[in-house]
Formats: C-alpha cells, sequence, structure tokens
C-alpha cells in the first residue's frame, strides 16, 4: 500500500511562513514549465543534467544524510523525501507545508483514483467513518486545491473531492469547481457530499450555476426511515435535508448518485431500502451498495456494525433484482463473489480503488477471482464464514 | 469514542408524527392493503391500521418504520416526505402535458365480416354512404393537427379500413407534409382485419412507417366462429397477414388484440399458444365491451366480470409459466397496470386515467364527419345515443371541442379522485374513470360501482397483481420487469 503523507527529512530554501507549497514532479526530461515544477532526484548522477534543464527546485528521495552533496546547492529549494516515496513519477503533485515538514501527495498522474480531501471538518459523525472528521481550521486545504487545480494533466478521466463534508464552506469549493471547469473541461469530477447543503436551494442553484460538463455528486443514503438514517449519521434532522437536496439536484437535472454502506444498521433493511429506491428515487444516475471498509471508526464500533455478508446476502439480491427491474443503474461494491447471491454477480464490481484486491487462501483455487472485489487491504478486515472457493458455476 | 449516541437518541419521540393521506381494503381476514396517495401498497393488520389511524405508534415498533417508507405518516417539521409525495403526484399526472395524442379515422363503416360483438360495422357495397370523404379527412386532419402534443398518432379504423385505403394513403401523405411543416411528429396505425392486405399496401405501410394493428381471437375454430366473413377463412387471412406483415414490416410493427367471448373462457391457454406460434410479444386479455352489436346480439351478458377473471387469472398464470420456462411474453393489461403500480411514468392509456381520455386523450372522426370523444362514444351513436357526440368536423376547432360545455362536465363529472366509491379505494391511483362505459350499463358518466363490472373487473386485476407481487417472489420478479419496461 502506498504511502500518501510523510515527513520531509529536510527542506531548504522554503518560507518558514510561507502558505503550504504545491510542487509538480518532475522526471528531468525536459525542462520546467511552471515555477512549481520540481525535478525528482534518485541519484546524484541525475543532479547535472536536471541543472542544465533550468530547475530550481529539487526532490532528493534518501534516507540519509545527502543533502551534503555540493551539487544540490544549484536548486533554489530543495526536499528530501524518505525512499519510500519513489513511486512519485512525472506529473504527480505534493503539498508541502514548510513549517513543519510535512508533505502529502496529492495527485498521482498514474492512478485512476485520485482524490482531494477538501476538509476534515464535518457536520456528519458516522459510526463507520473511515475518515474521522476533526474540528479543525483547515481552510488552507482549499488553498492548495486551487493551487493543484492548474497542475493536473488535462487528459486526467476523472478525479473526486471528498471529506470531511466539502460544501461546508461552499462558495470556495464551488468556485474550484469553475476551475475545475475552465482548466480541466475534459475531466469528470466526483463530489462525495452528505447533500444536506443542497435542501438550499441557493446552493443547488450556484452549483447548477458551474455548467461543469462532466460533473456529479455521490450521497449516501442509508435507509428509507429518517432516524436510521440519522443514527448511521449521527446527527438528527440529516435525512430529511438529504432527501430534500437530492430532490432539489435533480428537479435541475444534476447528476446524482446514492451510496449505501452496507453494515448491521442498514443491511437488514437493504431489500426496503432498495424498494424505497426504486420508487421514490428511480431518477438517480447510479446506486451503490458498498460492503463496509473496517478501518477508522468503524473499528471501533465494530460491536454494532459488524454483520456477516451471507447474512444479508438473500435480501441484497433482491434490493438489486427490484432496483435493476425499475432501470435504475445499481452497482455492488466491495463484496466477495462467494457471499453474492449469483443473481448479483453481473452488477458487483471488481474495485473502486487502489488499496483494495487483497485475496486470501480460498482465492487461490476460485475461478471467480479474475472477477472478484477481493479484500480491502486497508484497515482490519473480518472474514465472513461465507469465504469459500468457487469451484465451477 | 463515548461521542457516538445510541439509536434512541435519533427516535426524537417529542416530535409528533403526522398523517399522510392514504387509503385501505380488507385484503384477506386479518389483513388490510393500504396504499399512499401515489398508490404504494403496504399490507397492515387490523391492529396495526388502528394504531396508524390514532398514531399510536413511534420509532423503533416496526409499524413507525412500515408507515414511514411507505409515506403513511411524516414527522412535524419535516418537508422531504410531502415533496416526494408531491413530485411524483406531478410525474403522474403529467400526461395531461400532452393533450389528445390519439386521433382516430374511421374511414369507412363498411366491412366484409360480420362479427356479432362488432361494435358498429356494415355489410354494404354503398361507397358513397359508408365511407368518409376526403374533404371530411382533411378537414378532421386540420382539428387533429391543432392538439398540441408535439407527437400524435393517428388511427385507421374501421368498419375495414382498407376497403378505402385509398383515402389512408391520402391522409399519410398530406399528414406527413404538414406536420413537418408545423413540426409535429406524427405516428400511423392501422387496425385492420388484415383479410385485404397485399403488397402494395405492405410496401406503403414499410415506406411510411405504418404500423398493423390486427384482430387474432385464437386458435382457428374460436377465431372462425367469433368473426364470420364470406368463405369461412378470417383465421387463416389474419395469420397469413400477421406473417407476411411480420416479415416485411419487422416483428415488432405489427400487434394483435384479441376478444373474449363465452366460447373463449375455457381455452385460454389455447388462446396463448395461438399468439406464441405466430411469435408475437404478448397478449392484451380483454373483455368484451357492452356497446354496438355486441349488445343487439346479447353477446355482451353472456358472462359476468368473476367468469372473465377467472379466465384472465388462468391466463395470466400460464403467461408467467411461459416466462418461467425462458420465453419472454407479456400481457400487456398487467404491465400497463404494472408501469402505473411500479413506477411513476406519466400513463395516459386512455381508458385508465383521470381525468379521463375521452377528447383529452382521443378524438374520433367518425366517417360522417362527425366527432366523438372516444371510440366507444361513436358505437353508442351508432344505437342512437349521442351524449359523446362533441361536433362536426365542418364547423368545428380543436378548442371548440376540448372546451366544449360537454365534454367538461362529462370528465369533471367522472374524476376518480373525488367520485363516490372512487375516491377512497386501495386502487384509484392506478385505475381510471370510464364514463362512456358507466353511461353506457348504468346511463350515469359516474355510475354506481358496486354494481359495475368494469370496476369488478379492475378489483380483482389490481388485486391479483398486488397479491402476486406480495406473496409470490418468482412472479414478482417476471412482473416487475414488466412494470420497468
Amino acid at each position: 500500500m502506498l504511502a500518501l503523507y510523510g515527513t520531509a527529512a529536510e527542506l531548504r530554501g522554503f518560507d518558514l511562513n510561507q502558505a503550504p507549497h504545491v510542487a509538480r514532479v518532475r522526471s528531468g526530461a525536459t525542462g520546467p514549465e511552471n515555477i512549481a515544477d520540481t525535478v525528482l532526484l534518485r541519484s546524484t548522477k541525475e543532479i547535472e543534467p536536471a541543472v542544465n534543464a533550468g530547475f530550481t527546485a529539487a526532490i532528493l528521495l534518501s534516507d540519509g544524510e545527502a543533502s551534503e552533496l555540493s551539487g544540490l546547492n544549484a536548486f533554489s529549494r530543495l526536499m528530501v523525501l524518505p525512499k519510500r516515496f519513489d513511486y512519485l513519477a512525472e506529473g504527480d503533485i505534493l503539498g508541502v507545508q514548510p513549517k513543519t515538514r510535512k508533505f502529502r501527495t496529492l495527485y498521482r498522474r498514474a492512478s485512476k483514483h485520485n482524490s482531494f480531501l477538501v476538509t476534515e471538518r464535518c457536520n456528519h459523525y458516522c459510526l463507520m467513518c473511515s475518515q474521522p472528521p476533526r474540528d479543525i481550521d483547515d481552510r488552507w486545504i482549499l488553498d492548495e486545491i486551487r493551487a493543484s487545480i492548474p497542475l493536473m494533466d488535462r487528459e486526467t478521466r476523472s478525479f473526486a473531492f471528498t471529506g470531511g463534508e466539502p460544501l461546508l464552506d461552499w462558495q470556495d469549493f464551488i468556485s474550484i469547481l469553475k476551475d475545475c471547469r475552465d482548466l480541466l473541461p475534459n475531466t469528470s469530477v466526483h463530489v462525495l457530499t452528505n447533500g444536506r447543503a443542497f435542501a438550499r436551494s441557493e446552493i443547488v442553484s450556484k452549483w447548477t450555476g458551474v455548467h461543469h460538463p462532466n460533473l456529479s455528486v455521490g450521497i449516501p443514503l442509508y435507509s428509507s426511515v429518517d432516524h436510521i438514517h440519522d443514527y448511521v449519521v449521527q446527527a438528527r434532522g440529516a435525512f430529511d435535508e438529504t432527501v430534500l437536496g437530492i430532490l432539489k439536484l435533480k428537479d435541475q437535472r444534476q447528476r446524482v448518485e446514492i451510496r449505501v454502506v452496507l453494515h448491521a444498521a442498514t443491511a437488514p433493511r437493504i431489500r426496503e431500502t432498495c424498494q424505497w429506491l426504486a420508487r421514490n428515487l428511480p431518477f438517480v444516475d447510479h446506486v451503490a451498495l458498498m460492503g463496509l471498509e473496517n478501518t477508522g471508526f468503524a473499528l471501533a464500533n465494530q460491536d454494532v456494525l459488524w454483520i456477516d455478508p451471507v447474512d444479508y446476502a438473500d435480501g441484497l439480491a433482491e434490493g438489486v433484482d427490484i432496483l435493476a427491474a425499475a432501470k435504475v443503474h445499481v452497482s455492488v461494491y466491495n463484496l466477495q463473489r462467494c457471499l453474492l447471491k449469483k443473481s448479483v454477480w453481473p452488477y458487483a464490481v471488481q474495485s473502486i480503488s487502489d488499496w483494495k484486491n487483497g485475496y486470501v487462501e480460498q482465492c487461490d483455487v476460485c475461478i471467480e477471482k479474475p472477477r472478484c472485489s477481493g479484500f480491502f487491504t486497508s484497515g482490519r478486515p473480518r472474514q465472513s464464514r461465507g469465504i469459500s472457493s468457487i469451484l465451477s458455476t | 469514542m463515548a461521542r457516538f449516541q445510541a439509536t434512541d437518541a435519533f427516535h426524537v419521540r417529542e416530535t409528533p408524527s403526522e398523517l399522510l393521506p392514504f387509503r385501505f381494503a380488507r385484503h384477506g381476514s386479518d389483513n388490510f392493503l393500504v396504499s399512499n396517495m401515489v398508490g404504494d401498497f403496504v399490507s397492515l393488520t387490523g391492529d396495526e391500521l388502528v394504531r396508524l389511524v390514532d398514531l399510536r405508534l413511534a420509532p423503533g415498533d416496526g409499524l413507525y418504520e412500515k408507515a414511514y417508507q411507505n409515506h403513511l405518516i411524516s414527522r412535524q417539521g419535516q418537508k422531504a416526505q410531502q415533496q416526494i409525495l408531491a413530485m411524483r403526484l406531478r410525474s403522474r399526472m403529467a400526461f395531461l402535458r400532452q393533450p389528445s395524442q390519439l386521433h382516430i379515422f374511421v374511414v369507412s363503416l363498411r366491412c366484409e365480416h360480420s362479427c356479432p360483438y362488432c361494435q358498429v360495422s356494415r355489410q354494404s357495397t354503398d361507397k358513397s354512404r359508408y365511407d368518409m370523404s376526403e374533404s371530411t379527412a382533411n378537414q378532421a386532419l386540420k382539428i387533429a393537427l391543432e392538439s398540441p402534443s408535439s407527437r400524435i398518432k393517428i388511427e385507421f379504423q374501421g368498419g375495414e379500413p382498407l376497403l378505402n385505403f385509398p383515402l389512408i394513403e391520402k391522409i399519410v401523405h398530406v399528414a406527413k407534409s404538414e406536420g413537418a411543416r408545423i413540426g409535429k411528429k406524427i405516428d400511423f396505425v392501422i387496425t385492420s382485419n388484415l383479410a385485404l392486405l397485399d403488397e402494395n399496401i405492405l410496401a406503403f405501410c414499410k415506406a411510411h412507417d405504418v404500423l398493423l394493428s390486427t384482430s387474432l381471437d385464437g386458435p382457428a375454430v374460436l377465431h372462425n366462429k367469433n368473426r364470420p366473413r364470406p368463405g369461412g377463412n378470417s383465421h387463416e387471412l389474419a395469420v397469413k397477414g400477421i406473417r407476411r406483415a411480420q416479415e416485411v414490416l419487422g416483428k415488432e410493427r405489427v400487434g394483435a388484440l384479441m376478444t373474449t367471448t363465452e366460447a373463449s373462457l375455457n381455452q385460454v391457454e389455447e388462446i396463448i399458444d395461438e399468439y406464441v406460434t405466430l411469435e408475437l410479444d404478448g397478449i392484451f386479455l380483454r373483455p368484451l365491451s357492452p356497446y354496438g352489436f355486441a349488445v343487439k346480439t346479447k353477446q355482451f351478458h353472456r358472462y359476468d366480470a368473476n367468469e372473465w377473471l377467472e379466465f384472465y387469472e388462468r391466463g395470466l398464470r400460464y403467461i408467467l409459466d411461459l416466462n418461467h420456462n425462458g420465453l419472454q411474453f407479456f400481457e400487456f393489461y398487467a404491465s400497463l397496470v404494472l408501469k402505473r403500480m411500479l413506477s411513476d411514468k406519466p400513463i395516459g392509456y386512455v381508458d385508465l386515467r383521470s381525468p379521463a381520455g375521452i377528447g383529452l386523450g382521443a378524438l374520433v372522426y367518425n366517417y360522417d364527419g362527425k366527432v366523438f370523444a372516444s371510440d366507444e362514444g361513436r358505437m353508442l351513436a351508432e344505437m342512437g345515443d349521442n351524449t359523446f357526440e362533441l361536433g362536426h368536423v365542418g364547423d368545428a376547432t380543436y378548442r371548440s371541442l376540448v372546451l366544449s360545455e360537454k365534454l367538461i362536465d362529462l370528465i369533471s363529472s367522472s374524476l376518480t379522485q373525488c367520485a363516490p366509491e372512487c375516491s377512497d379505494c386501495v386502487f384509484e391511483s392506478h385505475c381510471g374513470a370510464d364514463p362512456v362505459y358507466h353511461h353506457a350499463t348504468q346511463n350515469d358518466a359516474v355510475g354506481l360501482k358496486p354494481f359495475s363490472e368494469f370496476c369488478a373487473r379492475q378489483k380483482g386485476v389490481m388485486g391479483l397483481l398486488v397479491r402476486l407481487l406480495q406473496e409470490s417472489p418468482r412472479d414478482a420478479a417476471i412482473l416487475r420487469q414488466w412494470g420497468g419496461m
């Protein structure tokens, strides 16, 4: 699994009081095109050609005291990063905080699953949150994103904005969507939000007014009953606002995906939830039914969240059938094929992220392995008693 | 992690629940079928129903959850529950935005068949008397093109419309060029017994995208008994016509309709097999209507609603079995009702909507230029009852017909949303006002529904479908597919 954040061993030439700095990784094959372009040095041999190419900023991958190397003085800005970041490549983008020497990989050009965390703040406190919220002033992140957008490859197929709740500072966030529209017109953008902001018509109209050619929003809805959804997200009144938000977005023909995470508070009613979606919101663009990732708050709340997927497989199959018959586009994520009724297989998606697709012993001889989602490799996966090899279909 | 709150912290018992509008009917010994404002069904026990009405329910007790997710209740201060109902009702009624989509041209009342259940046709060679004239056709077309829908359908009816095929050709040509000029899309369909179908006619249909709709009552013996013609070969000609039309026009461009007579009642399987053999994609199991010769020849009262429902249920179960065995085959009436039960698509099927489809859904231009609010309305006129005659093409406009006091009275007096027995019927959302039927049988556009066979058949079919959806998962999976088509 990739390390996406760390601390630089050394930073040189940065203004310590400066706001977060954004650097674009360059291989050195061609010269810099932007003030943010920073050459990645994998060995000392690469120093001279990089200087000759005109680079004034560099990243050195080293686990030792490499910065004493004399040739490095030619760079006005230097970052020394641990060698485990050697996956960095041409076009990737890093965010650096000079004061703390902390840095994060914000964007990997080769990845299909880039996402920008917009804030750690949230007005929900979901039982299974994989990104537990923190009540801190992190509005600087928006500046970092604003600086990153112009540096991204214009050929990027898609990326996501996540949180926290990205729409807490909705005016700033929507202005970033305008940058995406102007600078990355061919890139589809997916925003994960709890949707409550859209209960306000004003926000929906600003959102719609961006006229982004390829913008969609993913909104979790955990139940067809108010208090169950409110319990899962630990916020009273959430269900009403979220549903209103979805209605208002669709009324303006915005693209909306509904996400349902399956755990003990949601899965026993999944058939009813799917039926409710099919009857009341059949116009949504996608329904994603997702197995639980056992990480973040889900670990702390295992006692109330754990349910063996084999125990809701029947309800899930019926729910998927109801949605499919109503011509709703439905997909199932994160659940292994051996735990799903066969009727669900055509809807089971292999993977959505880089950090999934682990396999266990039973998978070795399973003929469905090439089509299976596999397991999360993050968190502390819990294994269903139903995990078994499929030997014939 | 003590910051997580338990489930009951979100029950918010101090916020009262509120009832939303719903309807109910007894359904089994201690069960009630309850439907919300847009016709979603849920079963409740008698005790649950009473507790619901008294609002003796609370989060976590199971009944609250059932009532909430079915939009039977909301909570004070919430908006989403009502907003969903409003949006769905708006969608369900949106057929009103495309008024008068169907325009029926009776191009000839003559027919070479002499079916005892027929509603109107004449055996005559007197063309001048029973054929529509070109000038009448042009006046009718002018009215049809005035209707505000962006897409209309022109259906050629009879009698046997192919007896006046030259007029059909003329109407299609003029309609197409006029439609193109004013930006209206026009579909064409000829309703014919196909006995007179020839290669010329087929080539015309192919060139102009004209659909064919025919009658097929079942196997040869039954069909020929129901549909006599000189030579006794109606079935042979219909089958030959269907096959040839399928070849030339394509399978989806020709359809067939059956009418149930007393002789049909014990052979629904054979009737369906006939459709399967002809590779038709489904069948519409239709009862006889109380109009025209069907009344005069006393065909209509040969069986009652219960006998028909038995026939229907046997047929539906047989069709479901065909589907279980891998053949995709529809019962079109069930499909129609299921679309209304399982989706909010605006289904403006003229016989199954409220406000009624008379005039607002269809206009009928008779051979002699009289305009009727429905096909059945002109059949009543043949029996001397002019209730549904709206005017004459010679001096009418679309507006004068549709906004006539007569039509407005008939429609507004028959709304199921407020008619006795309908307004509180558990099936109201999926049913329709049928003022012509009730006028014909009870001399009253509303009618006393307990004496209405229309009502009995509707309740029977819908009750059957709800039962299958709720109690038979295997059938429900097929029925949901039909509803989603």
